[in-house]
């Protein structure tokens, strides 16, 4: 096939290379980790420790699934660390009418504010850092404000209690939400109209108005489902506890966007896949539980050593897939 | 041809905008298997007519009808839906995607189960390149293709859509010879289906070649339509312009202009970047305008950008004056006495929120600053006087430069690198996108630099003004030199020939001039 | 089409708009402080306003840094982290006397902020994420140099940053108040400060003008950290403590909000220092009308969301079709 003259060829080939680093990445490093966690720590790879892992990333995973439709879209929420605890908390206020409305409620509510950012963020043009960075602050205050800033416990009933603690085929509830949240996800993204839709609104904003797609609408499905999402996990976390906590999702957001970025959706839109968001969430999950495991290290140490890793990895992926501009 | 026959009639259009008037009761009528020509200088008002009839803007007054039908489309979409495609200049492609997704966009064929078939689309989007004789891999991003294949992708795309009106904007700007062949195979196959073509090009040759009727625009009207087997080319010229024939033909012959014997001001010997420039060398004197030509691609803008220190260059050299420049950076350009003004102002020249003033010293900064401070007294004069000397129309030294006419913005460039006083000027394009009175005016200012010894080396896509403005003209081809035209044997005919690479690459003298 | 200037406004409701939209941070802020004089108890007092004024210094310096990295286009989530590193080194070297003890927390902020100008700059990472990348571990780093415990501090010295007055002005304030100036001077007269709005204005632009832009980026969020080692000092000061834990924590969210309603936009450009300096002083009024008034200071915050995002909604100017 005629790709032209060897400035072409050359140019394509090295586009297979870096999408290749880019997408595949950080399932390398993931598994790289996993081999020498497993042979060197005696407590990793079994059941327990692996389920253990699988839950605590269940809920951020949860929200990277609508935070990968965000960022392709060219888009960022801030707001859904603060919209967990949100639903969290309308989890506790609502579960005691009837249990189903704990989970319907906090994803009906926080889709809803979701809705709100997409108005803001399509319809007016703000900028959609800010919008979802004033969600952060105010969100947060509400679910203090509705929480009386206290706990609500909720001892009951065991039908909403099993979606933090029950079991599907011995995983615990919220990671089977989570990786059905997943393949949701990634059928829609990859395989519907709409997931073309996404892809080509954060690739060029202007092309896809002109090929027809409608860009508001697509920007404000994004953010509602972002919020829902959030919602449904704040839900699953105030199962989980028992309790709904208005303090509980803080920097979830940043972790959320951590995983998608490992994962390798780019920042500035247009590329992604939920797949590579997924296995953002498990390596910086893993990377968490490694670590823990270790021993030695401190929580703080912790926070370090991600904090590390997050950079050497993006380092890597953006030093190898940078276009030499000038 | 009745006015049945028109599948596409504009009546009385007018549309204005703040401060200008757009289009002044523009009527005209497209008809069923017709490939009509539009043309018009920049700012005539062809691309707000495109815009009317596709959607993007409504009319303040007059009407539109398709298809024999009153027509009232609010968006693209709808123009498109109802059968009216639209092929842009800036391809429109969405560069991350792949072909058969581009293509398919917003119309993605879904198997049973409703979820997109992507054999399918890899399929039919193979099998629309191939009736086209276009070959590509459609599944790789559209942006690591070659530009003229992005263009005939586009052009498949917004053929495939069932459309009975194409409209065609600048379409063979990126492609090569062949490719042009390729797309008026597709017109013509295009007008034995019906589908009324509207052509917008500045190539007047292709004109010729492709379309039956012409419709030219100036200021915003309609100055004449009809055949064009019936408007020879220098008429149709100067009813674009609005100027007389003969003066047309004063211009199309070089300009004589006193010889550069200066010193070498600026040699450039073997610039290679991985992949182009390949090995390119160039010498300027001063007083020397030095032409650099070439097909989109063939590396002009990169070699422009690799002398001046904004490309990293894995060999070659460059010296000033016979001095080496340190090829790290544009600074260090800038201190030997290089100037670059880029082709694209608004992507890598104006910085639109800053202020004229603050455009204007932008690269003089280092020589303004007082332990870090900028001399205000300094930089207001230098200021003052190159907005005089240069003409620029602006509300005041204050207004934001992004604010500002293209033509302005132009000079505002200008003024940047012309305050520096730099021994050798680069020149991306400097006459594109701006009015004719404008384009005139840089044009004379570049021939007044070279006569107070400057020299330059100037990139024009338009084999007439750079063979008019320049002493001496360098063909890139593929990275590489392809050849070298000077003296008689510089005109339009031999340098299209050589940029086109066709049999021979020895440039002819015109047999018809030598016997006359 | 460009943004609307006071060159083009013509008389009436548009023009006042237009000036809204330059100047409303001032106006809020002189709104509100009229009604605290009129309605608060207590807050026509000196006092109280000295207070209020050392209370805003540490969102204030913080988000001086800020104002020159989102010149540049970019952002800084890390200045909270970099707060709590400086909170963390100040006890280690109280030992040598506190002017060293200062100095070198200083010396680790910048190599912090630093860090994340050579990732943006040289490395070419995205802001948002380099500097995240810090927020994370930043704070991580230093609760490990004081494995995680809060030191108390009683060095005299170093208490009067907080405690001392210079002719009954706070010294803090007064330590604020010359940031403000320099950081003014710097972002307005200088030739750095052209730098940084041509880098955030067009970075091709300001790179084929041979601008030093990797430098510049280097040096703006070097500053920042510089400027956040300063504010957690200060807090550090006050608190009495070395605490890496709660210094700083959540102070981004209202330092990015005081330079957004201050008027500099996010996407580069433009600065505005006086903005800036208007938004953090309104910040904090704005909870402290709340506290004083004895309503829950968590409407406040709410409320200060609500204000972002209006801010940000005139500052877009109307948006036609």
């Amino acid at each position: 096939m005629a790709t032209g003259t060897t400035v072409e060829r050359d140019t394509l080939r090295r586009e297979r290379i870096f999408g290749a680093i880019q997408r595949r990445g950080a399932l390398a490093v993931l598994v790289a980790i996993v081999v020498v966690a497993g042979l060197t720590l005696d407590l990793f790879l079994t059941p327990r420790n692996i389920e253990d892992v699988l839950l605590h990333a269940s809920f951020v995973g949860l929200i990277s699934v609508g935070m990968t439709f965000v960022i392709i879209t060219g888009g960022i929420d801030l707001s859904v660390g603060s919209l967990v605890a949100l639903g969290g908390v309308l989890a506790g206020l609502s579960v005691g009418i009837s249990w189903p409305l704990g989970l319907l409620f906090p994803t009906l509510a926080c889709g809803l504010y979701g809705f709100l950012n997409g108005l803001l963020i399509a319809k007016a043009k703000l900028p959609a850092f800010i919008v979802t960075l004033a969600g952060l602050l105010g969100i947060r205050g509400l679910a203090l404000v509705l929480s009386g800033t206290l706990t609500i416990p909720i001892p009951g009933p065991p039908a909403f209690v099993w979606f933090g603690r029950g079991e599907i085929f011995g995983l615990d509830v919220p990671i089977v939400v989570m990786f059905g949240a997943f393949a949701v996800g990634a059928l829609v993204l990859n395989r519907s109209r709409y997931g073309e839709a996404v892809f080509a609104v954060g690739g060029s904003e202007e092309a896809a108005r002109l090929a027809g797609v409608r860009v508001d609408r697509v920007k404000i499905i994004a953010y509602t489902t972002s919020g829902a999402l959030a919602g449904l996990a704040g839900a699953l976390v105030a199962a989980w506890l028992s309790a709904g906590q208005p303090t509980v999702g803080q920097a979830w957001e940043l972790y959320a966007i951590a995983s998608v970025v490992l994962g390798g959706t780019l920042l500035t839109g247009g590329a992604g896949t939920m797949l590579g968001s997924l296995v953002g969430v498990l390596l910086f999950y893993t990377i968490q539980n490694v670590i823990n495991q270790v021993g030695t290290l401190t929580s703080y140490t912790q926070q370090l050593v991600t904090g590390i890793f997050l950079i050497v990895v993006v380092a890597a992926q953006t030093y190898l897939t940078r276009q030499r501009t000038y | 041809m009745s006015e049945q026959d028109n599948i596409l009639e504009v009546r009385g259009v007018t549309k204005g905008f703040p401060g200008v008037l757009a289009l002044d009761d523009v009527s005209f009528g497209l008809g069923t298997g017709e490939v009509h020509a539009l043309v018009g200088e920049n700012g005539a008002g062809k691309s707000t007519l495109i815009k009317i009839v596709t959607g993007v803007h409504r009319p303040d007054e007059g009407e539109i009808f398709f298809a024999g039908e009153r027509v009232s489309f609010s968006s693209p979409r709808e123009a498109q839906e109802a059968g009216i495609s639209t092929i842009y200049q800036d391809t429109n492609l969405i560069s991350l995607r792949s072909v058969a997704q581009n293509i398919f966009l917003g119309r993605e064929p879904r198997n049973r189960f409703g979820l997109t078939d992507k054999a399918r689309m890899k399929r039919e989007a193979e099998e629309l390149l191939g009736r086209y004789g276009i070959e590509a891999d459609v599944t790789v991003p559209v942006r690591s293709l070659g530009v003229g294949v992005q263009q005939m992708v586009a052009v498949a795309k917004a053929v495939s859509l069932d459309a009975r009106v194409v409209i065609m904007d600048e379409p063979t700007s990126s492609l090569e010879a062949r490719e042009v062949e390729t797309l008026f195979g597709v017109i013509r196959q295009l007008r034995e289906d019906g589908v009324g073509v509207l052509y917008v090009s500045h190539r007047l040759e292709e004109l010729y070649e492709i379309c039956e009727r012409v419709i030219v625009m100036r200021d915003g009207k309609v100055v004449h339509t009809g055949d064009l087997e019936e408007l020879p080319r220098l008429e149709l010229i100067a009813t674009m312009l609005g100027r007389e024939a003969p003066e047309i033909e004063e211009r199309t012959t070089s300009s004589a202009r006193e010889n550069a014997t200066g010193e070498l001001v600026l040699e450039a010997r073997g610039l290679t970047t991985h992949h182009a420039p390949r090995d390119v060398s160039i010498e300027v004197h001063a007083g020397e305008v030095v032409g650099l030509s070439g097909l989109l691609g063939s590396g002009r803008t990169e070699t422009a950008k690799a002398m001046f220190g904004a490309r990293h260059l894995d060999s070659g050299s460059v010296s000033v004056d016979g001095e080496e420049v340190d090829p790290g950076s544009p600074a260090q350009a800038i201190k030997s006495g290089l100037a670059f003004v880029p082709e694209d102002r608004k992507a890598e020249g104006i910085i639109p929120e800053l202020s004229v003033r603050e455009n204007i010293v932008a690269a003089a900064l280092p020589r303004l600053s007082r332990a870090g401070f900028v001399s205000k007294k300094e930089q207001d004069e230098l200021v003052e006087r190159f907005m005089d000397r240069l003409g620029i129309k602006a509300s005041g030294p204050d207004q934001p430069a992004g604010e500002l006419s293209g033509g302005n913005q132009q000079k505002v460039m200008l003024a940047r690198w012309l305050c520096l006083e730099p021994k050798v000027l680069l020149l991306d394009e400097p006459t594109q996108g701006i009015d004719v009175g404008a384009k005139a005016e840089v044009q004379r200012l570049i021939s007044e630099l070279a006569q107070d010894g400057l020299g330059v080396v100037m990139i024009d896509s338009e084999p007439e003004e750079i063979v008019e403005g320049s002493d001496r003209v360098v063909v890139l081809r593929d990275g590489g030199v392809a050849g070298m035209l000077s003296g008689e044997e510089l005109t339009e005919q031999n340098l299209v020939r050589m940029i086109a690479g066709s049999e021979s690459s020895e440039p002819q003298n015109n047999e018809e001039d030598a016997d006359g | 089409m460009a943004r609307p200037t006071t060159a083009d406004a013509g008389p009436g409701g548009y023009a006042i708009l237009v000036r809204l939209r330059n100047n409303g941070v001032y106006v809020a802020l002189a709104l509100l402080v009229l009604f605290n004089l009129f309605f608060t108890t207590n807050f026509a007092t000196a006092g109280t306003i000295l207070g209020l004024l050392s209370q805003a210094t540490f969102v204030l310096l913080v988000a001086l840094g800020l104002t020159l990295v989102i010149g540049t286009g970019g952002i800084d989530l890390s200045v909270g982290a970099i707060m709590a590193i400086a909170s963390a080194v100040v006890p280690l070297y109280l030992g040598y006397s506190w002017p060293v003890a200062v100095i070198v927390a200083l010396i680790f902020c910048v190599l912090a902020g630093m860090l994340n100008g050579f990732l943006v700059a040289y490395v070419g990472m995205q802001p948002i994420v380099a500097t995240l990348a810090l927020f994370v571990g930043g704070r991580g780093f230093a609760q490990v140099l004081v494995n995680g415990q809060l030191q108390t501090i009683s060095d005299p010295g170093f208490l009067a940053l907080w405690r001392a007055t210079v002719f009954g002005v706070p010294m803090p304030v007064v330590v604020a108040a010359v940031a403000a100036l320099l950081v003014g001077l710097l972002a307005r007269q200088t030739t750095f400060g052209r730098y940084v709005l041509a880098v955030g204005g067009n970075r091709t632009a300001s790179y084929l003008s041979g601008h030093p832009v990797r430098v510049v980026l280097l040096a703006v969020y070097a500053i920042s950290g510089l400027l956040a080692g300063l504010a957690g000092i200060l807090a550090t000061a006050r608190l009495a403590a070395g605490d890496p834990a709660t210094i700083g924590l959540l102070i981004e969210l209202d330092a990015i909000a005081a330079v957004v309603i201050g008027g500099t936009p996010l996407s580069g450009g433009r600065m505005n220092v006086g903005g800036t300096v208007a938004g953090a002083i309104l910040m904090l009024v704005i909870s402290a009308t709340f506290v004083m008034n004895n309503i829950n200071p968590i409407y406040a915050q709410i409320l200060k969301a609500a204000i972002i995002v209006l801010a940000v909604y005139i500052q877009q100017g109307r948006r036609g079709s």
